[in-house]
């Protein structure tokens, strides 16, 4: 294959002879990008996030039976757990009447209604969840299913800010923030939830030091 | 055609009127969901705008370097890069990585640098189908219609217009309510993408620190194609390098919030290589095609600051032009005021074919006000006119701002206009106090005027 790495570089070194001074690269603390609707240490992180959250359609939640009532409600039978949620999550849906596989078959991915997958982290400031490979069992669990839910299982993992959780992306090969509901406005400016990803994105923290 | 009558003027004039009024409101909303977001969040937003600047064209002056870090960041993570001087050789890239893995399925996420080497055509008659997923640039491609907006494709469309479509191909009986067109085209395309075996994005960003892509979406198109088959190719502008992971941050603060006036896009991939080991969907194979076509030229030229641009729309949503024409008053990939100037400096020798665009505008500073990388756009604008007008290209419609120019440039003057200029947004075009601008303003109409910045930049423009 025709590679035109020398020629792309070079051309790039060559538009930059001509300058004289170039321009210095500024420093500048992250804290100037901070949203002045930030509350950073004011309050409690999993509260932010939970304001922000809601705020763009997400929708926290701190029990497991909050989870059951709601899938219950909606109508959301049968979906997706990742094993290692099986105890903490999955047993207690079963439980409650849900249907809850173990695998996911990736011939089948619309018969999951639900998926149940970890969180690597949220976000207070923007009301994000932070997905990565590591923690995501699979992707496409955490993506095809009408209803996603992440389920934040490490209290260290609230990071406060945007760059806060900029400094810690980590080495993972993929990180995904999700900041609510997958959505469209294509069609004449009109919100519409629920395009390719996840129309119902939940957010469940569990777990010791709530 | 008279003297101050444009190309672009002659399309705005014969635009069916529903175009304009889909177009029209669309921008309006944009225009004050972005301006109440920023000052929501920042107060002034100003002093990031600049600094967003400063970082990018920092970049640019050493892009020599910050390619070579990015490129070697990316190795080390397990993806290959590749350059792709012109359209013609990035087309012929994307190929051959496909045909060595035998794939003839690819699901593509939007991107304007795709539109712009023309690779959706190209792949079609090489025997693979690519398919898009936007919801917005799907339409457009049944339609075989072009992006009428960088963030909006389909922003000169109306419901209407789309329901008709989805019946013609074949996606349901005719229904124009949003929400039934977007499910039913959930579910054609959630097919296409279980059946694709590649996907390709561009990228908004690419730290030179770590390699990591960034890619934002809203629908969650481009995790789907990372997520339903094993190849990812991304076509990258050269120009998308930032030195940074830290001022990814910062970008993506600004690109939120300047595009769709969001926080941050609902998602927002950091793509650093291949999938991990342990994960069973996504690409086990990441390719990664820098792009030239042409910038390396704007690069070297005095126009360079419009390669900061991070695509967010903003100018083209404050532009009186734009909101007169849509996007394809412009004949080119890109659009309004960023369009004006980049798409005649990426033509290269077919400049003259695009030398009137720098004329279309009304050089009220509106663009420059909103661009979250504050590029100084009517001067670049103002550039290219006087480089036409060197090179002897004639075409319509210059009008003549030489007196407004004048005052522009005289403080004292400028400081009288900018007394009165609570009033230009009441005055009648015949008592605007600009002469050539009452002509000119019968077929266009000028922004809402605030003043301040644009008095600024002629003032730093005097300096230089
Ligand atoms: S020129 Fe500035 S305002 Fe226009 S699209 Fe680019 S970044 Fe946005």
């Amino acid at each position: 294959m025709k590679n035109d790495e020398d020629t792309v570089k070079l051309a790039v070194k060559e538009a930059l002879l001509g300058l004289g001074e170039r321009a210095v690269l500024p420093e500048y603390d992250s804290a100037l990008l901070l949203s002045a609707r930030h509350k950073g240490s004011e309050q409690d992180g999993w509260t932010e996030f939970a304001e922000n959250f809601s705020a763009v359609s997400g929708k926290p939640m701190q029990e497991v039976t909050d989870l059951v009532e709601f899938l219950k409600e909606g109508g959301f039978g049968k979906g997706y757990c990742d094993p290692e949620l099986k105890q903490a999550v999955g047993e207690v849906l079963v439980e409650a009447g849900l249907q809850v596989s173990y695998e996911f078959d990736h011939q089948r991915v619309d018969d999951y209604v639900f998926g149940i997958t970890k969180a690597s982290g949220v976000i207070a400031e923007s009301g994000t969840v932070i997905l990565n490979d590591e923690d995501t069992v699979d992707r496409l669990a955490a993506l095809a299913p009408w209803v996603h839910v992440a389920v934040l299982t490490d209290q260290k993992k609230v990071f406060a800010n945007i760059p806060q959780a900029i400094e810690n992306l980590g080495g993972s090969s993929n990180v995904i923030w999700v900041t609510g509901p997958s959505k469209t406005a294509d069609i004449e400016g009109i919100l519409i939830e629920g395009v390719h990803g996840p129309g119902v994105q939940i957010c469940l923290r569990i777990g010791e030091g709530k | 055609m008279s003297k101050s009558v444009q190309p672009i003027d002659v399309f705005a004039r014969d635009l069916p009127r529903e175009t304009r009024d889909a177009v029209l409101s669309s921008v309006m909303t944009r225009v004050a969901g972005r301006k109440a977001k920023l000052e929501e969040d920042y107060g002034d937003p100003d002093a990031l705008r600049r600094l967003a600047g400063e970082v990018k064209q920092h970049t640019l002056e050493h892009l020599d370097e910050y390619l070579e870090q990015a490129e070697a960041a990316l190795l080390k993570n397990g993806a290959k890069v590749h350059f792709a001087s012109t359209a013609e050789d990035a087309r012929e890239q994307v190929l051959a990585i496909l045909n060595e893995n035998g794939s003839k399925r690819v699901v593509k996420s939007k991107s304007m640098v795709t539109e712009e080497i023309h690779l959706n055509d190209y792949l079609e008659k090489n025997g693979v189908e690519c398919v898009e997923t936007d919801l917005g640039e799907f339409i457009i491609q049944i339609d075989e219609d072009t992006p009428s907006h960088i963030v909006q494709p389909i922003i000169h469309k109306n419901r209407r217009q789309v329901a008709e479509s989805f019946e013609e191909h074949g996606l349901g009986e005719y229904n124009d309510d949003p929400q039934t067109i977007t499910r039913r085209a959930r579910k054609h395309l959630r097919e296409k993408y279980l059946q694709s075996d590649a996907g390709m994005t561009g990228a908004n960003f690419v730290s030179a620190e770590s390699g990591r892509l960034v890619v934002v979406t809203n629908e969650g198109n481009a995790r789907f194609g990372m997520a339903a088959n094993g190849l990812h190719i991304a076509l990258v502008g050269i120009e998308k390098v930032v030195p940074r992971d830290k001022d990814l941050g910062l970008f993506l603060n600004l690109l939120g919030r300047s595009a769709t006036a969001q926080q941050l896009t609902v998602y927002t991939q950091f793509i650093k290589g291949p999938r991990s080991a342990e994960q069973p969907s996504g690409p086990e194979q990441m390719h990664v095609i820098f792009l030239d076509n042409g910038r390396s030229k704007v690069l070297a030229s005095k126009e360079r600051d419009i390669l900061r641009c991070i695509r967010c729309g903003a100018c083209l949503n404050v532009c009186p032009v734009y909101r007169q024409t849509s996007g394809h008053g412009y004949r080119a990939v890109y659009g309004g005021p960023v369009g004006a100037v980049l798409s005649p400096l990426l033509a290269g020798d077919d400049f003259p074919k695009y030398a009137d665009l720098p004329k279309a505008s009304s050089l009220c500073g509106a663009c420059n006000e909103v661009c979250p990388v504050n590029i100084p756009i009517p001067e670049l604008l103002l550039r290219l006119r006087s480089r036409a007008n060197q090179e002897g290209i004639k075409s319509a419609g210059s009008p003549p701002m030489a007196p407004f120019a004048k005052l522009a440039t005289s403080p004292k003057l400028w400081r009288t206009a900018m007394t009165a200029s609570k009033a230009m947004n009441h005055l009648p075009i015949t008592m605007m106090p600009v002469k050539p601008l009452q002509a000119w303003l019968k077929i266009r109409t000028l922004p809402k005027w605030s003043g301040g910045e644009f008095r600024r930049w002629m003032k730093e423009r005097g300096r230089n």
